[in-house]
């Protein structure tokens, strides 16, 4: 595996850190999650539940979040916990966590603290805001960090409130972003011996990415129009078109509408002196013509089946698909990025797997999440040497 | 003092188009790699350098007058002589790159490509697989010339299956995944939605992530590889808790829009002014109660709205009461306040707003660039930073050709016969041919 003997010890809670090391242990790094005991990563707590058992190892974004890593409880909050923290950072290659900036010092496991210990570590910090700066103490969300960072104002329905993109996705932004960074940082403290301080935030995150943000920015800096709600289907050729059984979205606008022409059985408009002239897309007339010919084609199709012809004209595409359909789907039925989990908790079911697959080297698939304090024991017995009476000791005095 | 950054040394060959390949390798040109972006001046590749009908001053003027310029994007709504060296969209994903021209679907340009490919690290490709295949492009091929060499291919579906060949934007592999669905407005019908493009980020990101660790492996065994990075499957990790909905409970998930369940209230509420908005996101107790100082009426007193589940039942009403309250309200004036207060709220952030933004000021977010066509302007910057390392943009959005001497003569040595040859079968130069360019 990649990632094979990179050991990461992990503090981060919510979505957008164990997003970031889920990607790290599913490329071989071992992974050691942190949790309070007793209660655990506070994600752990999130909706919505495996068969709607809500304890803390039933949360679905929590089985798709921590999956590949081990669970230990350590309280930080007691002088016994820090100490085993710091020991478990002296031997890590990189630390992630996602408290409030500032919060880590008051646990002595701070960037500058535990550089003293381990000064080949990289130190990686999520934040809402950043480590630095009058927003750092600021309070976000998944809709906050879209609103401010994102495109979150252009994305809708002009008419109607804007919208966020579905579930934790600007946060596993964040964490993917981390996981990047984090490779950068590793390569040059593998070349140096010097490790770093990576400062990502979902609001950078959000606003440096090229979901449209990057290109709405430059685009202002260039010509000073902002960015508005435009919805698919305004214009000639683009956007959703109803079929039998649901809708198909092509891009069959500027120098797409000869296939487009081709595709709904109008070859006689190809010859037409407006079909090449841009103004003619919002020429009421034409468009009128052309959009009565496209609706009454796909209307008399399956959008797979509409699909499959517009992609045979090499057009740009897709059908409106739900989660149920990915699972009948020809084409993902076929590649199957789906593997099975078996959890102690949860049973078996079906995960999603392999972002990417390297011919080099294998990924750990089918990873589950762990218990809370699964691997307690483990850690502090196995690998830190305590003895069982020490460990007895240390959970009835609650540090972990 | 400026410190080494990490990817230096490293030399990425860029032969990616549209949004999520240009993406990746500008990451890996962020920490240092030495990126080679190579374009054919043959044929416009579309949705990649926007040049693909000749647009007019007034056109573009026009457009932005009418509210639709997004795809008319050029530096001062001028196209200039140039115009593919001067749009937002190529732009916005083209700086610290290097530039070469070359045909790589013909005989001598897949010879040139080789060359390079020798002398290089990494390949990066995003394009529709049979494309490639006709190039005479494959893992294989590039071995026999570089056996060390890390190849990224990042198709839109995969190298195999039935939608192997299938075109597609980002927008496209969100409907295919389901995402477009998924942040529909509950009661409205998806062609309402609008596009979000995020699987060009999550592409680009992981393509740069992936490519770090087999560089990285490289150092240890000697070994380059190929990563396959099919960006709809890519995507489902981002959408996971959903995919686990249908898988473990057996429920194919609705749209839920602006809905986080239980946050309540949650959403987007209007403010003073013309189409501006403040989003605020309660889940708890506490926050709940500083909301209600802020909002200081009776209505908000109601103990229907004194625990989670309550406000969850009563979302609907709330929400409805709050977009009331924060009608008229000034967007950037209520959201501090409430920030103070301990309430998320955050403005949603037009561009205008982003650049204005105090706090991206002071951590330096966004960098100005002069670019020899487009002139100076402020470009988003770097998406993280490193405390060690300060890094900053170094270098404006490559020009079409513009690094032709330096890869042609300075890397691969070519002489100037062969320079010659190259510039007489069309590969050389920094503009299109008009043939090439300005057909609709």
């Amino acid at each position: 595996m990649p990632l094979a003997g990179v050991r990461v010890l992990d503090f981060s809670r919510y979505a957008a850190g164990p997003f970031c090391t889920r990607l790290l242990a599913e490329y071989g790094a071992d992974v050691v999650k942190v949790e309070q005991p007793g209660t655990g990563d506070p994600v752990r707590k999130w909706q919505p539940f495996a068969n709607d058992i809500e304890d803390q190892e039933h949360s679905l974004v929590h089985l798709h979040v921590n999956a590949g890593k081990r669970s230990v409880t350590l309280n930080l909050a007691t002088a016994e916990g820090q100490r085993i923290a710091r020991t478990l950072a002296g031997e890590a290659d990189i630390l992630v966590e996602s408290s409030r900036p500032g919060k880590m010092r008051e646990f002595g496991l701070s960037y500058e603290e535990i550089r003293e210990i381990n000064p080949a570590l990289l130190y990686v910090s999520i934040s809402n805001f950043g480590q630095t700066g009058p927003y750092r103490d600021y309070e976000s969300s998944e809709l906050i960090a879209y609103a401010m960072g994102g495109p979150m104002h252009a994305t809708g329905h002009i008419d109607r409130e804007p919208l966020k993109l579905a579930g934790n996705i600007t946060q596993y932004q964040a964490g993917a972003v981390a996981a990047y960074a984090t490779m950068a940082g590793l390569w040059r403290a593998e070349d140096t011996g010097e490790g770093d301080h990576v400062d990502v935030s979902l609001y950078e995150a959000a606003m440096g990415s090229r979901d449209r943000r990057t290109v709405h920015l430059t685009a202002y800096a260039y010509t000073g129009s902002p960015s508005k709600r435009v919805t698919d289907g305004v214009s000639l050729g683009s956007g959703f078109r109803p079929t039998a059984d649901g809708y198909i979205m092509l891009a069959g606008y500027g120098k797409r509408l000869p296939s487009l022409l081709r595709l709904i059985g109008r070859e006689d408009l190809l010859e037409d002196p407006r079909t090449a002239t841009p103004s003619s897309a919002v020429d009421p007339e034409y468009v009128d013509e052309v959009e009565t010919s496209y609706v009454t084609w796909s209307a008399s199709r399956q959008k797979a089946e509409a699909l499959r012809e517009a992609q045979e004209q090499h057009l740009v595409g897709a059908s409106l698909n739900t989660v149920a359909d990915l699972f009948t789907d020809p084409h993902f039925s076929e590649r199957a990025p789906w593997e099975d989990v078996d959890h102690p908790a949860v049973g078996a079911y079906r995960a999603v797997g392999r972002p990417f697959q390297m011919s080099g080297g294998a990924r750990r698939s089918g990873m589950r999440a762990p218990l809370l304090g699964e691997h307690t024991d483990e850690v502090l017995h196995g690998e830190l040497g305590f003895s069982r009476e020490e460990i007895a000791e240390l959970r009835s005095g609650g540090v972990i | 003092m400026s410190k080494r950054l990490p990817l230096e040394g490293i030399r990425v060959v860029d032969i990616t188009v549209v949004w999520a390949g240009p993406y990746c390798t500008q990451l890996l040109a962020e920490w240092g790699a030495e990126v080679i972006r190579v374009e054919p001046r043959q044929r416009i590749q579309p949705s990649t350098r926007n040049a693909e009908q000749r647009a007019t001053r007034e056109m573009v003027e026009r457009m932005h007058a009418g509210g639709q310029g997004g795809l008319f994007a050029y530096a001062d709504l001028d196209p200039g002589e140039r115009p593919w060296n001067r749009h937002a969209h190529f732009n916005s994903h083209a700086r610290n790159k290097l530039g070469m021209t070359l045909d790589i679907m013909t005989e001598e340009g897949l010879d040139v490509l080789k060359r390079l490919v020798a002398k290089s690290d990494v390949v990066v490709e995003n394009n529709v697989p049979e494309t490639i295949d006709r190039a005479g492009i494959s893992y294989e091929a590039l071995c026999e010339v570089n056996p060390g060499i890390v190849m990224l291919r990042m198709p839109a579906y995969g190298l195999d299956g039935p939608y192997r060949n299938y075109r597609s934007f980002g927008n496209h592999m969100e409907a295919m995944t389901g995402h477009h669905y998924l942040r529909s407005y509950p009661d409205g019908d998806p062609s309402m939605t609008g596009s979000s493009f995020t699987a060009d980020a999550a592409g680009g990101i992981h393509g740069a992530f992936a490519i770090m660790m087999a560089l990285r492996q490289r150092r240890r065994t000697g070994e380059g590889q190929m990563i396959e990075l099919a960006q709809a499957e890519n995507f489902l990790p981002y959408i996971g808790e959903y995919i686990l909905q249908y898988t473990v409970n057996g429920v194919n998930p609705e749209p839920r829009g602006n809905e986080m369940p239980p946050h309540a209230p949650c959403g987007a509420f209007p403010c003073e002014g013309d189409d501006y908005w403040v989003a605020i996101d309660i889940w708890t107790d506490g926050q709940w109660e500083a909301l209600r100082a802020c909002i200081g009426e009776g209505w908000a007193m109601d103990e229907r709205f004194n625990s989670q589940p309550g406000r969850w039942e009563s979302r609907q009403e709330l929400n409805e009461r709050i977009a009331y309250w924060t009608a008229g309200q000034e967007r950037y004036a209520l959201f501090h306040r409430l920030q103070a207060a301990g309430v998320p709220a955050g403005v949603l952030q037009d561009e205008p707003a982003a650049y204005a933004c105090p706090h991206l000021a002071e951590r330096g977010f966004f960098e100005e660039l002069t670019h020899p066509e487009a002139g100076t302007h402020r470009y988003p910057g770097l998406n993280v930073r490193f405390t060690e390392t300060p890094n900053h943009l170094r270098r404006h959005p490559v020009r079409l050709g513009e690094d032709n001497d330096y890869v042609y003569r300075e890397l691969l040595g070519f002489s100037e016969e062969e320079i010659e040859r190259l510039v007489e079968l069309g590969h050389i130069g920094e503009e299109y041919p008009p043939e090439a360019y300005g057909r609709r």
